[in-house]
Formats: structure tokens, sequence, C-alpha cells
């Protein structure tokens, strides 16, 4: 596909684009031609051409142009301020796995893979997503959320009309790939799915918006609800939250598990049924073409990291589970004794999740290997790839040039990518260090897991795991003195 | 010295390839018209852009070179880098003297050099997708400036052609004072020779813009900045992910 657009590109380019093009249009302001004519009119770039002849239609004046969006002031912006509020900590901002042209005439596409970042929060979040409520009015009194029943804060809701006119605005001037649609609870679950399903529905039936749409599921809504609003989005996530069923209900006495896991498995079961009608018609509409996606919170209840891990490696085994974010318990609402006093929200932990994660979708891991039964929770010093190797030296070092992939993916320093052309170019020539280096191995932490084609060196054999990982942690505790703030928050797809 | 002088086109580049092996001689140099000539030089050759000519380099290159290299070479043409004519001339006669195609020899400091400067023009077209934002103007048109690196509007061109195809756009270049005009069917060059952009904060003059535009623009910002999450806040890698020289079109930086 690239490579076909390049091409054309590269033809347009010596065909028809010069640095200098020859024929230029040029459009003036009107002063220069309608001189007699007041300032009052203005023209930017308004061209008609006639016979070959460029004549300038002087556009109407500012104030005798009639909007359609007169709704829009500055009570929608309150509203916009205390619901942007309200959505933010919902981490999940992958505009990821769909590509869809543009049908002649909409707007909007989606270009798949990673999605397009528009911007990034002062804490390096990619906005991609417009991520808003339709309303932080919420019938429920979860201890670990902002829009809890029981908080004293200004509470206001979108209509329908306001949320449709932010989205398509916002997307005509390229501010966003889409919108991520969630919702506190309205009288009830399906009285709320309701009202959503006519924002999204409106998108893409009224304004025939090809953007990027990611809906929350609200707990316990219905099977025809949630088989209605997978017809117009590309991703839907219903959130787990706590991990485990008893702090669930020690922290949302209104949720249970139960109303979770059945709207995912009627976004399962969708899109199964769908995969089949689009064999038979190659043009049935899509059901949510980037599956679901759901969070958990970290730190919040007492779960050990082995039973958050085991949670997630029993949802992707589900095909339509495309992610499982977690998000680092945020206090938000003190004075609650049910919730652990944080100072700072546990980031650490949280990114050693997200590599655990990674660890499962990629690198062959099962989610028991990833910690001990006996030390249940991730090491916040090292990687869980390398945690991992230093509980089982026995299984190095790994010949380079003769072991199979997967044990070469378990080696630390050493990526998918690298893996591969490893196992690829290790059929031409033996590997020796310049190589794996040139292939793009870390070489200062994969030296003491590997041999290679020169003799074996210091290995983990030799230096015992206590050494290795004093040397690795080391260099990363001067970095961490030198700048604290360096953590990345990166949410790979 | 022998400078080749071209016309600055892409045809100009390869006219200059083919006159270098018509007439057997080699330049030291190649510019375009729009660089400095400096002073004393001994033979300075006027390269006459001729289509039929830099046809039959083409349709040589493209037998010689793979479809993702010969695209690398017109990518590469919209870099902003010191020297580049000569290198891209340089790189172009080697193809034509060695038997197998140089692309994969990295050894060669112009094949590298160009690789090189391959992944930084696509990454500056990306930036361009991610950071563009349109002002919507009052006769409807939605106008986007913007001051990339390179000269990478043709390239950004058919992603928002599809994206935005049921409005009025033009996307402007304001340092390389051209831009892209999409009038709902096609799209051709403009330059305006008055741009209607307040110089300081980036936004288009008040006359010029949409009645509703302010307040859009006013919304994003607000939106924005509710919400980073206090506790997290990096200012280094805000810095990195979106480089400061972008913050003057982008409403909620300004
Ligand atoms: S149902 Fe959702 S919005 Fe309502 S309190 Fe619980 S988490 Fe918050």
């Amino acid at each position: 596909m690239i490579e076909l657009s390049e091409i054309l590109i590269g033809r347009f380019l010596r065909k028809k684009w010069k640095k200098q093009s020859v024929q230029k249009t040029i459009i003036r302001s009107p002063e220069n031609y309608f001189s007699t004519i007041k300032l009052s009119i203005y023209v930017i770039i308004s061209i008609y051409y006639k016979n070959g002849i460029q004549i300038l239609i002087p556009r109407k004046p500012a104030y005798l142009q009639k909007s359609y969006l007169r709704n829009m002031n500055d009570a929608t912006l309150q509203k916009l301020k205390i619901l942007a509020e309200s959505a933010k900590y919902d981490v999940s901002c992958a505009s990821s796995g769909t590509v869809r042209g543009n049908k002649s005439g909409g707007l909007g596409n989606t270009v798949g893979g990673m999605g397009i970042c528009h911007s990034f929060t002062e804490d390096g979040r990619c906005v991609a997503l417009f991520k808003i409520m339709l309303t932080n009015h919420c019938i429920y009194d979860c201890a670990y959320c902002v829009n809890r029943r029981s908080n004293d804060i200004p509470r206001t809701a979108f209509t329908v009309d306001e949320l449709t006119t932010l989205t398509i605005e916002f997307y005509r001037r390229n501010y966003i790939e889409g919108l991520f649609l969630s919702s506190g609870v309205m009288q009830n679950p399906d009285y709320t799915m309701e009202r959503m399903i006519r924002v999204v529905k409106n998108l893409r039936v009224i304004h025939r918006f090809n953007g990027y749409i990611h809906m929350k599921s609200i707990p316990g809504a219905s099977r025809e609800l949630v088989r209605e609003a997978g017809m117009y989005a590309d991703r839907l996530s219903v959130n787990i939250e706590i991990p485990t069923e008893e702090n669930l209900k020690l922290l949302a006495p209104e949720k249970d598990h139960q109303s979770v896991f059945k709207p995912m498995s009627y976004i399962h079961q969708g899109m199964i049924e769908n995969m089949e009608e689009q064999k038979k018609y190659r043009h049935a509409p899509r059901f949510v073409p980037a599956g679901q996606s759901t969070q958990m919170i970290v730190g919040a209840t007492s779960e050990t990291d082995r039973e958050i891990l085991s949670v997630s490696s029993m949802l992707y085994r589900q095909p339509s589970m495309k992610r499982v974010y977690y998000s680092g318990y945020v206090p938000v609402n003190h004075f609650d004794e049910r919730l652990p006093a944080l100072q700072v929200p546990p980031l650490v932990r949280e990114n050693r999740l997200y590599q655990a994660d990674w660890l499962m979708r990629f690198y062959y891991f099962s989610a028991d290997e990833i910690t001990e039964s006996e030390r249940p929770n991730l090491d916040l010093d090292v990687d869980p790839k390398l945690g991992w190797a230093l509980r089982h030296p026995e299984k190095f070092p790994v010949d380079i040039n003769k072991a199979d992939y997967e044990m070469i993916l378990r080696t630390p320093g050493i990526g998918v990518k690298s893996a591969q052309m490893i196992v690829a170019s290790r059929q031409h020539t033996k590997l020796g260090y310049w190589e794996l280096k040139k292939i793009g191995v870390v070489m200062k932490r994969a030296q003491y897991f590997i041999t290679c084609n020169e003799l074996p060196t210091f290995t983990i054999q030799e230096a015992r795991p206590e050494y290795v990982r004093k040397a690795l942690t080391q260099k990363a505790n001067d970095k961490k003195r030198k700048n604290p703030d360096q953590l990345l928050l990166n949410f790979p797809e | 010295m022998i400078y080749f002088i071209y016309d600055a086109t892409f045809d100009g580049l390869l006219t200059a390839v083919f006159e270098s092996f018509d007439r057997k001689l080699i330049p030291d140099k190649v510019i375009s018209e729009n660089e400095q000539i400096p002073l004393f030089i001994e033979q300075i050759v006027d390269i006459a852009t001729d289509e039929v000519k830099s046809q039959r380099v083409w349709k040589g290159l493209q037998k010689k070179l793979s479809p993702s290299a010969c695209s690398m070479l017109t990518v590469n043409f919209l870099a902003d880098y010191p020297n580049l004519s000569t290198i891209l001339f340089r790189y172009i006669c080697k193809t034509f003297q060695s038997e197998r195609s140089i692309e994969t020899n990295f050894s060669d400091n112009d094949v590298l050099e160009l690789s090189q400067l391959y992944r930084k023009v696509r990454y500056e077209a990306t930036r361009v997708m991610q950071f563009l934002r349109f002002q919507k103007s009052s006769d409807d048109i939605f106008f986007g400036p913007i001051a990339p690196l390179h000269n990478v509007l043709p390239l950004v061109i058919s992603h928002f052609t599809d994206r935005f195809a049921d409005q009025k756009w033009v996307i402007y270049d304001t340092k390389r004072q051209y831009g892209i005009f999409y009038d709902l069917k096609s799209t051709q060059e403009i330059i305006l020779d008055n741009i209607q952009v307040e110089e300081t904060t980036g936004k288009l003059h008040k006359e010029a813009m949409a009645e509703d535009e302010k307040i859009f623009q006013q919304m994003w910002k607000e939106y924005f900045n509710s919400l980073a999450i206090k506790e997290r806040i990096n200012p280094k890698l805000h810095r990195q992910n979106l480089p400061r020289r972008f913050w003057k079109y982008l409403p909620e930086k300004r």
C-alpha cells in the first residue's frame, strides 16, 4: 500500500510538482483590486475561472453570514470544561486498529496502526481522541470515581446536538482523530446507553462521519443496545476497574462482575457473527472493527500483580479483546476509608504492568511465569523480563546461533524485531558481537545471557544473578537520580 | 571546479545527470538556481531542463532501482538539506555506474545519508498530519498555516484530501510561501501575497475569521487544559512530543 502511493506521489512530483511552478495562481487581497470598495469586504481565496481569466469573488462580510452554530456559547464551554475534567482519568487513547477510507463526500477516515496523536498533554499522554463524557451525573457511588453520586461537584450534561457539533467541528479543524465517548449512569444503564447511541448514530448517519469512534458500554446495558452501539463504533469497551469481584463489590456496591462480563460477551458474540456475515457478503456492515478493550485500576485495592495479570490473561483469551489498560490509581476522593491514602499514583507499578502485559502478548510468556506465587508482585527495580531471567539462571546463557526463537525472545536486551532478524540472518553467517550490535540488540543487557560466535564471556553462570542484577540496576538508578521526571508513560499498540 | 546549475525542479536534476553522461563532464557540485553561486568558479554549466532527457533518466532509474528507492529519491528532493542536489546527483550517477543496485550499500556515505534523510522527511510529514490546525475563514475555507522543516506538503495532500473531502481547505507553508488549495474537487498550488494571519499569534485576522471560529479555538484550548493530570506533569517529555516550533499555530498552546 505505502509503496504504491509513494510511487504515485513520485510521479506526481515529477510531472506537476515543481518547486517553482510557472503558472501561479496569485490571489490578492481585495484592496489591490477593489480599492474603491471599502475594506469591509475581504477575499481570502474565493477564486473562479472564467474563460481562463481569473476573477475574484468578494465574499459576504462576517456579520451577514448566518451561523448554524448559534447554540455554541459560553454555557457549552462550561459544560465542556466540567465534562472533560470528569473524563480524563480514563487512560485509553489509542485510536488504532481500523483502516477505513473516506466514503465519497463524507468526512473523515481512520488511518490504522497507531492512529495520529494530534497533541500531547502536559503529562505526556497522546491526545488522539476527543475524550468526553455525555454527562457526569451518576446514580452509582463507586469509591474510586470522581463522579460518584456522593461527591459534591458541578454536574452537567451535553445535549446530543451539542456533542455531535463539537466532535464534527473539532475534527474539521484537525484537532482529533475521533470521539471517545463515555458517560455517567443516568436513570439506568439502558437509558444512558440509548442516549450515547444517539450521539454516535447521529455522527455516522446524519453527519456521515467516518472518523474513529470509541464508545464505552455501560455495565449492565442490554444486549440489543450493545449490538446497536457496535454497528456505529469502531471500538467498544467495558471497564472492569477492579480485578476481583469482592473488592469491586466493596468499592462499587451497585456493580458486580456479571454486569461487566455480560456486555463483554455480547460484543464478542457480535464480532463472531459479524465475521461469518462478512464471509458471506463482502459488504456486510462491520461490527466494532477495532475490537474491545478494558481497564483495571491499579493500587486502589489489595490485589497483587499476579492476580491482575491472571485476569488480563483470561481476557486476552477472547480474540476480540485487543487491549487491557492499567491505570495507576489517582487519589481523587480523599476521606474514604476503603481507599489507601496515596500521595502519588503508583506510576512505576503501572509501567511494569504494561511491560508484563507486553510480555504476554508478544513474547509468549504466560501470566504465572511473570510472577512467582511466593512473590506475587512485580519487581519495581527491574523490568519483568529481566526479572524472569534473573530467577531462572539455569536457562542461560543462550547460544544465539542455535537456540530456538522463543528462547532468544526471552533473552533480556533482545526485542521482537531483533529476535526475528537474528533467526533470519544466522542462516547466512554465524553471528558475533558486532553483528548483534548492528541488529539492534542491547548488548549491555544481553551480554550476561548469551554466548555467540566468540568465546563465552562473563555470563550469568559465572557472575551469579545477584551481581547481574546489581550491574544492571546501578545505571538505571544513576540515571533516575539525574533526571527524576524521566518516567515514560507510553501506550504502544 | 565545475558547477552545474539547474532550475530547482526534479526534471532539471535528472537532465543534469543526462548532460553529465552525455558530455562526459563530472561536476564538483550541483546547485539549484535559488542557491548562492560562489564567486570564483572555473566553469558553470547551465542545465536547460528537458523533459525528454529527464524521462529517459527516470526510466533508467526505474529499471535499476526498486520502486521504494525511486520514491526515496523524490521524497528526499523535498528536503531542506545542505548539498542536497549534489548528493542526489551522485547517488543517481552511482546507480548507473554500478552493476548492482546500490540502494542497500550503507557503507557508501551518500546512500547512508539519503536513507537517514528520508526518515527525517517522512517524520516531518507525519508531524504535519499531527499538528496542522485549520482555522475556519469567513468564506468557509479551512485555513491551515504551518512551517515545516522540509518541503513536505506534497506528501500530505492525499491524506488531507481523503480525510477532509467535504470541506474546502488550504494548507499553507508559511516558510516556503506557497500552499495547497482544495476546492472539493481537486487541489492546486496557490500563492497568497497577503496571508491573513497575525504575525505574532498565528491566528487569522479578525475580519477573515469565521464567526464561530474563535469559540471553537477557545473550546479546544479549555478542553486541552483540563485534560492534564496534575500529579503527572512532565514538561520535558511534553516538549519532546510537541516541539516548540509548532506551537504558534496550535490553539491549545497559544
Ligand atoms: S458508574 Fe461510572 S461514572 Fe458512575 S460512579 Fe461508577 S465509575 Fe463513576
